[in-house]
């Protein structure tokens, strides 16, 4: 291999080149935790000493603290791991990376190319173990394609439905005693991959038809609307047409959840508002929403009168699950301002949408979030409305996965979009404080919460110590209920509450916990003591304050829809029921 | 129904096993699947026949779609093409069966392309329903092995799967 100096640019080893592709890439922050594959490029990243690098306690958290700032910030998540078991602890992470279609591009470490294939020492797979659950993945045999190679990954990862990419490097490649001429390339042309950016014309006509002609309309959106930076476009449009919104999991705070045309979240534990709209509306605007099951319930009965209009970047979403009429492929921000701007030309008179309205405030009015108020117990819902109260709606929020997550969604209204950071197709246990470290490390001086359940959180506790060590001031607001909330309420509703191994004997003295690993640790027990409690913990702007709420650990999360059924038949609170309004 | 599908794909290490891994991920049926490198070595064709609801293959046609690594694909049962399967049969062919055998092949259009005292390798290609004709017509208790590469295909006319 030649080693002479190019005129236009440095020799460098591939070490080097992967620590200043990343530089010419923009890239501020990596995730990582070095390992014997990965040695030289720890030792570039030293020599160098000009890009940040974040050390976790596991890989795993590697992945979940680049998605969190991927999810917070748009721009796209980094990480550094080892071959063998670094490589196989980040997949969980790359899988929710994944399913959430978040960018994301992950360096792992290779043994030697001589000896791939012999079982040598942390050696796996890693491009055949991951293949499945990423966009792309790489296997880097020469030092000569690295430069290109990066730049190929984060071009795919962060262009048309965005999602992680992993480049599987080599030691040998990155040898330090091998130095080649370094070029990074701008821009880069793949003929096998030019994602569609503008909708078809015609198409958009006949969306814009069908919505003129609507007398139940309603605006279905999901994360798509976020990752394809459409937020604004979709309130114009939505506020011009005066329909209602719904949003999944994913696509809460696209539109602000305060407006009053924002009619809740659908699904499994949406609100009995958007279900029933959904399933009474005529024309449906799906956008960037993937008609996922936790979303459909039983497709036979899905919206079962309505035309279906579906815009979304990936052609392999429309029609995959819900036939629909009316297909726009295109980035959400493009096509929602044509959609817009044809709609508002041919609309001569606002539509009359009165009787609509009517029927969906009726829906309204039977509050099915209700929740018992005067408990002396601390109920889950209150804990998060008080989170909202003190924060003043103002909080990047990320969660873990089960109860708590839905109680977050549900009584946590978001205004902003990239405000709400959970884990949505996958359902990560361990992802909420992970995340968190990536968004705190984005944002130094925003206030970032965690809202987890004594399961989840310690799936990644040892993050604790990352906190630690980059002084990030996370609050995290834990809901004590001693079991596995959702496995137990599942049990209580479908399995005649035989619980099995879904109570957490013996957990952790959270508040020690907490200060064993140089933290603050806080333990409330009175409905009472909450709201003083959070106003200390945001007020000690500089430390982490990890809250253990005891919470009543009877509270299931209603509405619901059961798995199967359509979705208008949803389950409300017991007592509820009989306030039902026909 | 029974679709045949061409894929150019980019010639690069893992690019099969990420369409097979998509069929077994995805839960799709899969009848035969070839693959090589085509005039252009950058490219390799690869040929498949599955099957499905037109949803269904639909939707396969979207996810091979999706792969960074296909370049272009090729519905061929869309359209009027053509298709072509090869055959390699070894037959016992002892004397009192080795005329039979013969005239077999001949009516088939076959070729025999390995003699022994007690054996053929007989050489076919044809649409595979031909192929199928062709294992129905040696008589019973003769097969011995049957090698078949599975079908490709091309569209009638000039146009071209091409870049």
């Amino acid at each position: 291999m030649k080693t002479t100096t190019d005129d236009t640019g440095a020799v460098l080893s591939g070490a080097e080149i992967v620590v200043q592709a990343l530089c010419d890439e923009g890239v501020e922050l990596v995730f990582g935790y070095p390992g014997g594959s990965v040695l030289h490029i720890y030792d570039a990243l030293f020599k160098h000493g000009g890009m940040r690098h974040i050390l976790v306690r596991h890989e795993q958290g590697a992945a979940h603290a680049a998605d969190g700032y991927a999810r917070a910030t748009g721009k796209c998540g980094v990480c550094l791991v080892t071959s063998g078991p670094g490589a196989t602890n980040a997949v969980t992470g790359i899988a929710t990376a994944y399913m959430d279609s978040i960018p994301l591009v992950v360096l792992t470490g290779q043994v030697p190319t001589p000896v791939i294939g012999s079982d040598a020492f942390q050696e796996v797979d890693t491009v055949g173990i991951t293949r499945p659950c990423v966009k792309h993945n790489f296997l880097v045999k020469d030092v000569r394609d690295l430069a290109v190679t990066i730049r190929k990954a984060f071009h795919i990862a962060t262009t048309g439905r965005p999602g992680p990419v992993v480049i599987d490097i080599p030691k040998d490649v990155t040898d330090p005693s091998i130095k080649i001429p370094y070029y990074y390339p701008r821009d880069i042309q793949l003929r096998s991959y030019n994602p569609i950016a503008k909708g078809h014309p015609g198409q958009i006509k006949k969306a814009v038809e069908l919505m003129l002609q609507a007398t139940r309309p309603i605006f279905y959106i999901g994360g798509g609307v976020i990752l394809g930076e459409g937020s604004t476009s979709l309130i114009e449009l939505v506020r011009s047409s005066g329909f209602p919104l719904t949003s999944t999991l994913m696509g809460l705070g696209a539109f602000p959840a305060s407006d009053r045309q924002f009619i809740g979240m659908l699904g499994m534990h949406g609100t009995y508002e958007a279900n029933m709209a959904m399933h009474d509306t005529d024309v449906l605007i799906a956008i960037g929403a993937r008609f996922d099951d936790r979303v459909t319930g039983r497709i036979a009965d899905f919206c079962p009168h309505a035309k279906i209009i579906h815009i979304d970047v990936d052609p392999s979403s429309i029609s995959k699950n819900v036939r629909v009429d009316v297909p726009i492929v295109g980035q959400v921000a493009s096509v929602l301002a044509d959609l817009t701007q044809l709609y508002q030309e041919r609309r001569t008179e606002a539509q009359n949408l009165t009787e609509w309205w009517v029927k969906i405030d009726g829906w309204r009015q039977l509050n099915c979030l209700e929740y018992d108020r005067t408990s002396a117990l601390i109920k889950p819902q209150f804990a998060i409305e008080t989170l909202h109260q003190v924060t003043n709606g103002d909080l990047y929020l990320t969660s873990d996965v089960g109860q708590h997550q839905m109680f977050a969604a549900q009584f946590y209204p978001f205004d902003k979009p990239r405000r709400w950071i959970n884990s949505g197709g996958l359902g990560t246990m361990g992802f909420g404080l992970p995340a968190a470290v990536g968004v705190q490390l984005a944002f130094p001086n925003a206030p970032v919460a965690c809202v987890s359940g004594e399961a989840s959180i310690l799936m990644c506790i040892q993050e604790l110590a990352t906190c630690k060590q980059y002084n990030l001031p996370i609050k995290i607001l834990l809901l004590n209920n001693g079991y596995m909330g959702m496995v137990r309420q599942w049990q209580e509703l479908f399995y005649e509450s035989r619980y099995s191994h879904s109570y957490v004997d013996a957990l952790p003295d959270f508040v020690k916990l907490a200060e064993s690993f140089g933290h603050v640790g806080m333990r409330v027990t009175q409905p009472a003591d909450l709201a003083p409690a959070l106003q200390e913990a945001f007020a000690l702007q500089d430390r982490l304050v990890f809250l253990d709420v005891v919470v009543d650990p009877t509270a299931n999360v209603y509405p619901m829809i059961a798995a199967g059924k359509g979705q208008h038949e949803m389950h409300l609170a017991p007592g509820m029921a009989e306030r039902e309004l026909a | 129904m029974r679709h045949i599908i061409a894929v150019l794909l980019e010639n690069e290490a893992g690019a099969l096993s990420r369409v097979a891994g998509l069929f077994s991920a995805r839960g799709y049926n899969i009848e035969s699947l070839t693959v090589a490198p085509t005039d252009d070595p950058t490219l390799s064709r690869m040929t498949l026949v599955t099957t499905g609801s037109e949803e269904i293959v639909e939707q396969i046609k979207k996810q091979l779609n999706k792969l960074i690594d296909t370049v272009k694909l090729l519905d061929l049962s869309d359209g009027p093409h053509i298709e072509r399967e090869m055959m390699m049969v070894k037959v016992r062919a002892e004397r009192p069966d080795r005329e039979e055998l013969k005239r077999l092949a001949d009516i088939f259009r076959a070729k025999i392309i390995d003699v022994t005292d007690t054996s053929y390798v007989i050489e076919l290609t044809g649409a595979s329903k031909k192929l199928d004709a062709f294992i129905d017509a040696v008589p019973e208790g003769l097969l011995i092995e049957v090698v078949r590469s599975g079908p490709t295909g091309i569209t009638r006319g000039e146009k071209g799967l091409t870049l």
